[in-house]
């Protein structure tokens, strides 16, 4: 061929068209059923699966090209951060246990997600759902790289990073997260879009993420919010898809309505009680806070959600989720209830804690002022007391924990803060404990999934996690010395100071 | 249905790169609140917010495709109710 002139670039429509749609084809040696066998099975109707809009109407070529240059862009900061030492110039190593708790809990959750988007590409029968899988497939992919890559550097200073996928597998407040994920990717694959792509990514992936990466960007942890507004950036396309397949999917039947109703009841509750662990951290476990859990939600769920996208849905018949009302109820609560916990529990955890000191608990005070002064200043003055007298206080035993989203049992009653919140329910002659309306309306909604439950109190209890005593468990986990307790004398404690006053060597 | 305009909203990495977008989307969007985060330009308008191709090759003083919006932005609020060659609308549908 000569070289003529370039020819004019065909307009995006056209060119999303030819890439996506046009490379479908119907099966001629076997039927559509047994090329999509798991379609049908969850009662959803599907009419028309060209009646999907993709509104990022993005192509391949168009996609390997930006994601090129998201990853040029991190990896410059990542390396500009490692030559320099910039770790020294964290807020404080303390501000690294909300990375750790990041790396255990979350990284896992995206490799997970690679996978289960995968199986969407290829069992969906619509090809552009399918192509907006693929591309979100791959994606996860790169978060999971791009995180272990960033959360490498820190490895070799500091304790509590070293074990995580083990100890995703394994450890108690992990459990948290996994058996969400597990939850959803033992479910069809339109229950996993609306829990997933949806719920957790539309619904509350922004309360999640924006104010953590805000948070690592004020507290001086460029390569954290580098990867993470670099994963956002992609997040905005999946939450498109969770958007689109909602409307996709209550545009296509009547029937599917109230199917999908009730998905969003259990996704939003499954999934907001998982961010209780996030709301902890970000009230808690940044030196320099950047923005409370309560205002987060108040911005990014109930303006944005319930105030702009709720109604948008109302059109096709949907109302909020079923529990929202509790949610808004504890919103003054949930962070200083779980971090309670977490403090409580560091010794068997692969992060450390400390009681917030008076700075810290001025903001608090600011930002909860219903509720900090009154319920949880004087718990940590109590923890100031007992440490001011060369103690520290750890709960010595085994909380009991909640069947559905496997937190232990700390969260109160709505209109009382200093009464815990049982529920519990019977199936198969066996009491069956959960933590909330929410979640005891899952379990009864699902009890034969839900009993099937690995609860890490119940495995230990079985014998079936090293051991009986607490270092025999601690070593099954992987936790190492260094890695768990209380943060002032720890060795990154004592790294930090040791770094800043020269009198330690780098890298020793 | 609701009878008040809801807010809709995009959060943009804020960098050099970036203030021209910023900029063509006030030009374009008077009624616009910015509200800066670390990080974070935070833009939230009633109704919708419209990004026009030409304003930000304008802004920006080179070409830009639309597809480019994507190493900007880090999250929204609505939907995206168009994206082709030369613009780009958030808004919410019903």
């Amino acid at each position: 061929m000569t070289q003529t002139a370039p020819r004019r670039k065909l307009p995006l429509k056209e060119r999303y068209a030819l890439l996506t749609r046009d490379l479908d084809w119907d099966p001629s040696y076997v039927t559509k059923e047994q090329l999509f066998p798991y379609t049908s099975y969850e009662g959803i109707k599907v009419h028309d699966w060209d009646g999907w809009e993709d509104p990022f109407r993005l192509t391949v070529d168009a996609y390997y090209k930006y994601q090129a240059e998201k990853d040029k862009r991190l990896y410059a900061v990542l390396d500009g951060f490692a030559q320099s030492q910039g770790h020294l110039g964290l807020a404080d190593a303390s501000y690294l246990n909300a990375i750790k708790l990041f790396i255990q809990g979350v990284t896992p959750l995206e490799y997970a997600a690679h996978r289960h988007f995968a199986y969407l590409a290829r069992y969906l029968e619509g090809p552009a759902p399918r192509f907006a899988a693929l591309c979100q497939s791959v994606d996860e992919l790169r978060h999971c790289q791009t995180q272990i890559h960033t959360i490498s550097n820190y490895n070799k200073y500091y304790g509590g990073f070293h074990s995580w996928s083990k100890m995703h597998d394994r450890v108690w407040y992990l459990s948290v997260p996994k058996s969400l994920f597990d939850d959803a990717m033992t479910a069809g694959p339109f229950e996993f879009l609306i829990s997933i792509s949806f719920s957790f990514e539309y619904l509350l992936t922004n309360l999640l993420f924006v104010p953590f990466m805000s948070g690592a960007s004020f507290n001086g942890d460029m390569p954290t919010m580098s990867f993470g507004f670099s994963a956002q950036s992609d997040e905005s396309r999946h939450m498109t898809l969770g958007l689109e397949a909602i409307k996709f999917l209550l545009e296509q039947d009547e029937g599917n309505v109230p199917i999908i109703q009730d998905w969003i009841d259990k996704w939003f509750w499954r999934a907001y009680r998982m961010s209780a662990l996030v709301a902890g951290m970000m009230d808690y476990m940044l030196p320099k806070p950047v923005m409370s859990w309560k205002e987060a939600f108040e911005l990014y769920f109930e303006d944005q959600m319930l105030g702009g996208l709720f109604p948008d849905l109302e059109f096709y018949g949907i109302r909020p989720p079923r529990h929202v009302q509790d949610a808004i109820a504890e919103k003054d609560k949930l962070s200083h209830e779980v971090y309670k916990v977490l403090h409580n529990f560091s010794f068997a955890a692969s992060f450390t804690t400390q009681a917030p000191n008076e700075q810290h608990m001025k903001w608090l005070a600011e930002q909860y002022p219903e509720t900090f002064d009154q319920h949880y200043r004087p718990v940590w003055e109590k923890h100031h007391r007992i440490e001011a007298n060369g103690g520290r206080m750890f709960f010595q035993g085994l909380p009991q924990l909640c069947q559905v989203c496997q937190i232990p049992m700390v969260f109160t009653e709505k209109d009382d803060p200093g009464k815990t919140s049982f529920r519990s329910s019977e199936f198969r002659d066996e009491q069956f404990h959960t933590c909330s309306e929410g979640c005891q309306w899952i379990f009864e909604r699902e009890p034969e999934k839900f009993v099937q439950a690995w609860l890490p109190v119940h495995q230990i209890y079985q014998g079936n996690c090293g051991g009986p005593s607490v270092p025999e468990v601690l070593e099954w986990y992987g936790i190492q010395e260094g890695d768990n307790g209380e943060y002032k004398g720890s060795l990154d404690h004592k790294s930090w100071i040791g770094w800043h006053n020269g009198d330690v060597e780098q890298g020793v | 249905m609701s009878d008040t305009l809801r807010q809709v909203g995009i959060d943009i990495q804020e960098s050099e790169e970036n203030r021209g977008l910023v900029a063509a989307i006030r030009a374009d969007n008077p009624e616009l609140t910015v509200r800066h985060l670390p990080g974070l330009v935070k833009i939230q308008a009633a109704g919708q917010i419209v990004i026009n191709r030409e304003t930000v090759e304008r802004e920006l003083g080179r070409e830009w495709e639309t597809g480019e919006f994507q190493l900007a932005i880090v999250s929204f609020a609505g939907n995206l109710s168009e994206w082709d060659d030369d613009q780009i609308i958030v808004k919410w549908e019903h």
